[in-house]
């Protein structure tokens, strides 16, 4: 009778949807940081950069997640110290560091004699595939973003708005900043497993772009941006069931969606107020 | 606060470079307790400069600052207060007036505390002091340029800091904001803050400041304005700033 709930009979859906949760809360959270700072395009690089470190892992039989972890918060940490101390632009930073990182993990995969990494898995995720395992992971590196969240969240709002006058007021802006690129890159890891590494930039950016068209302060714009970005990861798990389709990608489409309907809505707003 | 001893802020032979630009030489002041000290001098004379060195933004070549008694960098959270210019700002950002003036209380505030009721007074007398309490829950972006100016200040006194320093906050507001934020400053000095200001406008240095700067890399001149006006060293500012328009400093 119950067909609408035939996905969630199975444990390893069960397990995909806890994920599903926890992918779509961190994301948002960060990700309104991301937007509001313009981060967007260093949340790709460290994705992009963190294969390296999973074929790295792989090499040395190492956990493929620690491999990518290590290298995307020593690649998070290298940016914020060269967008702090260099002279060189920070797209073009990231523009060459990251792409010459992935080139780097593809270039020692393609040198392995007989690699069984399932490249597509990385690529473009495999929400269906996480462990208990994996759980506990996500679920420890989630409280611990949250509760870094919680305790710096005067600190990260004060510094993405106004870095200069909250560094002349007394903050430790830089600290700050580093630890926001230790909780992104962290997150982004979380992410990929879901998501992959081409699209884990989407769940950072699109659920909080969406929020930030329909609210005018920061704390009901990172509500919005959780509750689309949590629709999205389990609305989009769900839907994939169905249609047979990518999670991953089905989830990014439906994020997508809901950013354009943010729009539509927007402009529905300002149309009726005019 | 009247009887603080010693001077707010004490700058001694100052250096500040840009690479290879020189964009301090030897700079010398003190700005006392209770007085309102301007910084005049044309574009590109270091202004801005000067005060984000003071703010500890800015790592000198050579020199000494010492504010409230300590290097810059040192001196513990809340103390000084900076009001950049308003270009400086995201005013899309998701933030009401009253968001942004509330910021001025995050440095006082450990995380565990609660943004209580004396952070929330001290916001509203800020924002009453500015004439902004009634646009409290109006978006950041459909400020014009005066009222953004007069939320930056509000933010900046909601913080209840020892030292005030502003840049260039009459630069391109209306008249009645720029005597709003006069009576503000004058206000706060009586009771005994110092103020560092820059300003392009020489016309009534006499009426917001106690003692005046020109500055032009070096300092020209310190005194009271009406001593600096006759000993003629802004003179040449004058005729400088008025060939050059109100063009902004960066």
């Amino acid at each position: 009778m119950n067909a609408l709930l035939v996905p969630f009979e199975y444990a390893f859906m069960q397990r995909a949807f806890v994920a599903a949760i926890a992918v779509g809360l961190l994301c948002s959270v960060m990700g309104t940081y991301v937007v509001l700072r313009k981060l967007s395009f260093i949340g790709d690089g460290i994705a992009h950069a963190s294969f390296a470190g999973i074929v790295i892992a792989y090499i040395r039989g190492l956990d493929y997640y620690v491999g990518a972890a290590i290298v995307a918060v020593l690649t998070a940490l290298g940016i914020g110290f060269v967008h702090r101390r260099g002279n060189i632009s920070l797209d073009t930073t990231i523009g060459v560091l990251f792409t010459g990182a992935f080139a780097l993990g593809v270039f020692l995969m393609s040198r392995l004699k007989n690699y069984a990494v399932d490249l597509q898995s990385f690529l473009f995720g495999d929400i269906l595939s996480v462990s208990s395992k994996d759980l506990l992971f996500i679920g420890i590196l989630s409280l611990l973003i949250a509760l870094t969240v919680v305790v710096l969240f005067r600190g990260l709002l004060y510094t993405t708005f106004d870095p200069v006058v909250a560094q002349a007021s007394g903050l430790h802006v830089e600290t700050i900043e580093y630890v926001l690129l230790v909780m992104l890159a962290l997150t982004i890891i979380v992410a990929l497993q879901s998501v992959g590494i081409i699209l884990v930039a989407a769940l950072l950016v699109t659920p909080a772009a969406a929020a930030y068209q329909l609210t005018k302060r920061f704390t009901p714009m990172m509500v919005l941006a959780v509750v689309l970005g949590i629709a999205s990861t389990v609305g989009g798990l769900y839907l994939s069931y169905f249609l047979r389709s990518s999670s991953g990608a089905t989830i990014v489409l439906l994020a997508t969606m809901l950013f354009f309907s943010a729009i539509g809505v927007k402009h529905l707003k300002s149309f009726r107020s005019a | 606060m009247n009887a603080q001893a010693g001077d707010a802020v004490k700058v001694v032979n100052l250096v500040v470079r840009y690479d290879r630009t020189l964009a301090l030489e030897g700079v010398t002041l003190d700005v006392h307790f209770g007085e309102a000290m301007g910084i005049v001098g044309p574009n590109g004379s270091g202004k801005s400069t000067l005060l984000k060195s003071i703010a500890g933004l800015l790592t000198p070549a050579s020199g000494a600052i010492t504010v409230l008694g300590a290097p810059p960098k040192k001196i513990p959270a809340g103390s000084l207060a900076y009001v950049p210019q308003i270009e400086a700002a995201d005013w899309s950002f998701p933030a009401t007036v009253w968001d942004v003036v509330a910021m001025g209380r995050f440095p006082r505030l450990h995380f565990w505390q609660h943004f209580g009721e004396q952070d929330r007074s001290a916001v509203e007398a800020a924002l009453r002091a500015v004439n902004m309490y009634n646009l409290r829950a109006r978006h950041i972006g459909e400020l014009s340029g005066g009222q953004q100016q007069r939320v930056f200040v509000a933010r900046a006194i909601a913080q209840r800091p020892q030292l005030l320093l502003l840049d260039e906050p009459t630069t391109g507001v209306d008249a009645e904001t720029e005597e709003a934020l006069r009576r503000v400053v004058r206000s706060l000095v009586d009771d005994g803050m110092p103020v560092l200001m820059t300003t392009h406008d020489l016309d009534r240095v006499d009426e917001w400041f106690d003692r005046l700067l020109v500055l032009d890399r070096r300092v020209l001149a310190i005194g009271k304005p009406d001593e600096v006006a006759e000993s003629g060293a802004y003179a040449s500012i004058r005729e400088h700033t008025h060939t050059h328009g109100h063009a902004r400093s960066a």
